[in-house]
């Protein structure tokens, strides 16, 4: 899966570690302790190393998964439980399996997994890598009879893998895209400094959420002393509730690509890198294609556009399911083929990135935003939005709303216009920016969207009257105690104790106490946690406690309740015994 | 602000001077101020993964170990709320793993037990997790039992650097991290480890203990029974300096 990008002796192997550990689990159907040393000895690893990165990817396994491997969705837009009624639970039923484990015949295995981008989709799942969305009974029920009589996925109905994307809205950057090369032709003639200086005049901010002047990023990164540069774009959108990613990489990958080369250009990087969030691995054939017809054209490899010494080449390299993957150290550790752990900063990627190197990591959105800038001039740019956020942002719109999917608008949009857009009148809340984000109430919809007030990523969750929020608070809990990389306390066991506590009170076992436990774990995760998934852990948590207390107090036992459910502890005891009747259980005894 | 020379930073209001390149905590431990910590270890690259040496630089909360001292910076960190904090996270470690320490060997000599005692900490708190993790006592002379570890990542890092082993790593997300041993077997009789290594002996904890010492010193005689922790930690990098 790794392009034909030439290396350079220093770099590590050809192949990528994380494309090879996916090529032996695709044979294999899973990772052996066998595999794992033939693997460290390719490449020159320690065992411990290669051990270390199976068992961090979501996606890799040890143990053997079925032919048919299905991941269902568990976000609260895209996941299995979005129509009301638990789709997963019902195929393992129809083809008599349970989650996570394999079938004894090894046809079929069957498990969940965080937000696979699919939200405007309605209900979704991964097999062998490729989505299948809109699902509903009668879809589950056609899918266990394919899989119950072995029918190839090439086989499978075509019209449920038609890619459609729902762009309802459209301002700079979805209605023109400039030709392919255009942007490039233009920095070519105009010189690095005038095309930094494009940049920097348009504002740009990084669209990720985080809000990093471009233009500055860029120039830091140039200036930084190192062998070498590097440019990489973060396709890793991770985020519950994004897919405005998937959309571009879909629709607008050329624009992608010249972003990329662009920065190059202005930074003298002569490799890039995107990092594909294995969710989207379907998306590669296509990708691949694309990079391919630009190598034709000029715009990548040697020589581009004949400007001798502008070398520029870009490899893609899919992730393997790690929401961590998105923070840029994390994301470059994975590029290193390590585990997705953030590394300290300072000193941040721009100064010693990828390799120690130099490396500026920009998001999808904003390097095709770069290149609208350099094609078409930065006045254009900066001539909508606010002072402080010039320009547009792509929003995954989902959730409970009549129109779910991608709407482009001038950054200083206001909450409610956007409701009134996709259809969504009756909001009890709205999440902005993925459980990550900020959770917002009806007083609050006259906001507005911008680094300067409601900053996003793009994730924009709508809550209809009828759901319940609590169950909300807990399927965000539950996403970050499964995707907390576990390096540093507060987060690792925080997120735990978060989940814990939410799942308590839930089963109708919590008290008042457990609000100002939340409140004080929510800060203690929130403030002393090593890297933004840390920082944004519980921000879902104190929000709720803060905006809606009644989701958490309506279900608060009046009178004393034990912590936890004694009857139920004793079910290790009731199984060693081979007992099950009534007067094993206490409420019965 | 208060006026601050060249060189120098303050820490809850006591200047101390530092060299470029050193961390708030080397500056710290230099002048005799002790910051609570479990995974910085005089010599051994910093981590940060604890978190109990956090600070207060601004309105920013960061882990001293890993922190750059900078000329001026003001420092909060003897304070009622972050001994509060530091407190909930050493409950947090309490709770994760399975930590026995009337019947653990390692009572007394233990940092978390003592930094327990030495931020007043009364109970667990949280409910206790009950993982169940693997015990390895393959090897002849040194056992591991990873219920009472705290993934600090010492072993890790003396192992690699200062016994240019490589024997442990840490695998797995979230809870589910522990510690693994880089061998084939992945047991450490297989492993390249001695019971005179570093990483056999820097342990904090009594996830990694030595074989067949067991009480050869006496309850109410050991580290803990004669120092604290805080005179023990400021030791530590006055002997590394000694070393060096």
């Amino acid at each position: 899966m790794t392009s034909s990008c030439p290396h350079n002796s220093s770099d590590p192997p050809r192949e990528h570690l994380l494309h090879r550990l996916y090529a032996v689990q695709r044979q294999y159907r899973h990772i052996s302790p066998q595999a794992m040393q033939q693997i460290a000895d390719e490449f020159h690893l320690p065992l411990g190393q290669v051990a270390s990165v199976v068992a961090f990817y979501a996606f890799f396994s040890t143990q053997p998964l079925g032919r048919f491997h299905i991941l269902f969705s568990n976000c609260t837009s895209c996941g299995y439980l979005a129509n009301g009624e638990n789709l997963l639970q019902l195929l393992c039923k129809q083809l008599q399996t349970s989650p996570g484990k394999t079938r004894a015949d090894g046809l079929i295995s069957i498990d969940e997994t965080s937000c696979i981008g699919q939200c405007d989709r309605g209900a979704s799942l991964l097999v062998n890598d490729v989505p299948i969305t809109g699902l509903n009974p009668e879809k589950i029920a056609q899918i266990a009879q394919l899989i119950a009589t072995a029918i190839p996925l090439d086989a499978w109905p075509a019209q449920w893998f038609e890619i459609r994307d729902a762009v309802h809205r459209r301002e700079l950057l979805l209605t023109t895209q400039p030709a392919p090369g255009s942007a490039l032709r233009q920095a070519l003639k105009q010189g690095i400094g005038e095309t930094l200086a494009a940049i920097r005049q348009s504002g740009l901010r990084g669209r990720g959420g985080g809000g990093f002047d471009t233009g500055t990023k860029w120039q830091l990164c140039r200036e930084a002393p190192g062998d070498a540069r590097y440019v990489v774009c973060n396709a890793d959108e991770g985020e519950p509730g994004t897919f405005k990613d998937r959309v571009l990489l879909r629709i607008h990958a050329e624009a992608l690509f010249e972003g990329m080369a662009l920065c190059a250009f202005v930074i003298g990087a002569t490799r890039g890198f995107i990092y594909l969030r294995g969710e989207y691995r379907y998306l590669l054939p296509q990708l691949q294609a694309a990079l391919n017809r630009r190598r034709d054209q000029g715009l990548l490899g040697g020589n581009i556009l004949g400007h001798a010494g502008f070398d520029f080449d870009i490899d893609i390299v899919a992730g393997a399911g790690a929401y961590i993957c998105g923070e840029e150290s994390a994301l470059i550790e994975s590029l290193e083929g390590k585990p997705g752990i953030p590394r300290i900063r300072p000193p941040f990627p721009t100064t010693h990135g990828y390799l120690g190197q130099p490396t500026a990591v920009n998001n999808v959105e904003t390097l095709i935003a770069a290149t609208h800038i350099v094609a078409h001039g930065s006045d254009r740019f900066n001539s909508v939005g606010t002072p402080q956020s010039p320009g547009t942002k792509i929003l995954s719109v989902s959730g409970d709303c009549r129109s779910p999917g991608i709407y482009e608008y001038p950054f200083g949009v206001r909450i409610q216009q956007i409701l009134g857009d996709c259809g969504a009148g009756d909001a009890q809340a709205v999440q902005i920016g993925g459980p990550a984000g900020k959770l917002i109430a009806p007083a609050d919809f006259n906001r507005a969207i911008g680094f300067e007030d409601l900053s996003t990523g793009g994730s924009f969750l709508v809550f209809g009257q009828q759901r319940d929020l609590l169950t909300i608070h807990r399927n965000f809990a539950h996403f970050f105690a499964h995707e907390s990389c576990g390096f540093c306390t507060p987060c690792r066991v925080g997120t735990q104790l978060l989940k814990n506590t939410l799942d308590n009170i839930a089963a109708g076992r919590g008290s008042a106490c457990d609000l100002k436990e939340l409140q004080q774990l929510g800060q203690i995760v929130q403030r002393q946690s090593h890297c933004g998934l840390g920082h944004s852990a519980a921000n879902h948590v104190l929000d709720g406690l803060q905006q809606f207390p009644q989701t958490f107090s309506s279900h608060l036992k009046q009178s004393f309740s034990a912590r936890f459910d004694l009857d139920q502890s004793l079910a290790s005891a009731r199984q060693l015994t081979h007992r099950g009747d009534a007067a094993a259980h206490l409420d019965n005894g | 602000m208060m006026a601050t020379t060249p060189g120098t930073i303050r820490i809850d209001n006591q200047e101390i001077p530092f060299t470029p390149g050193q961390t708030i905590m080397d500056a710290a431990l230099a002048a005799g101020v002790y910051i609570p910590h479990l995974c910085h270890y005089p010599g051994l690259t910093p981590s940060g993964n604890c978190r109990l040496c956090i600070v207060e630089t601004g309105n920013r909360s960061v882990a001293a170990c890993i922190t750059p001292a900078v000329a001026g910076q003001e420092i909060r960190s003897n304070t009622p709320e972050l001994n509060a904090a530091r407190t909930t996270i050493t409950q947090m470690l309490f709770v994760e793993g399975n930590h026995i320490c009337p019947s653990c060997e390692k009572t007394g000599n233990c940092k978390l037990q003592a930094l327990a005692y030495h931020l007043g900490m009364l109970d667990d708190h949280f409910p206790q997790f009950y993982q169940r993790r693997e015990l390895d006592a393959s090897h002849p002379d040194i056992l591991l039992d990873r219920s009472r570890c705290i993934l600090c990542d010492l072993c890790v890092r003396a192992s690699r650097e200062a016994d240019n082993k490589n024997v442990f790593a840490i695998a797995g997300r979230g809870t589910n991290a522990h510690l693994t041993v880089n061998s084939p077997s992945g047991k450490l009789a297989d492993s390249a480890i001695a019971a005179t290594d570093l990483a056999a002996t820097v342990c904090p904890v009594g996830a990694i203990m030595i074989k067949e010492q067991g009480y050869q010193t006496p309850i109410g005689q050991r580290i803990y029974d004669r120092r604290t922790i805080r005179e023990t930690g400021l030791q530590e990098h006055i002997d590394k300096k000694n070393d060096d």
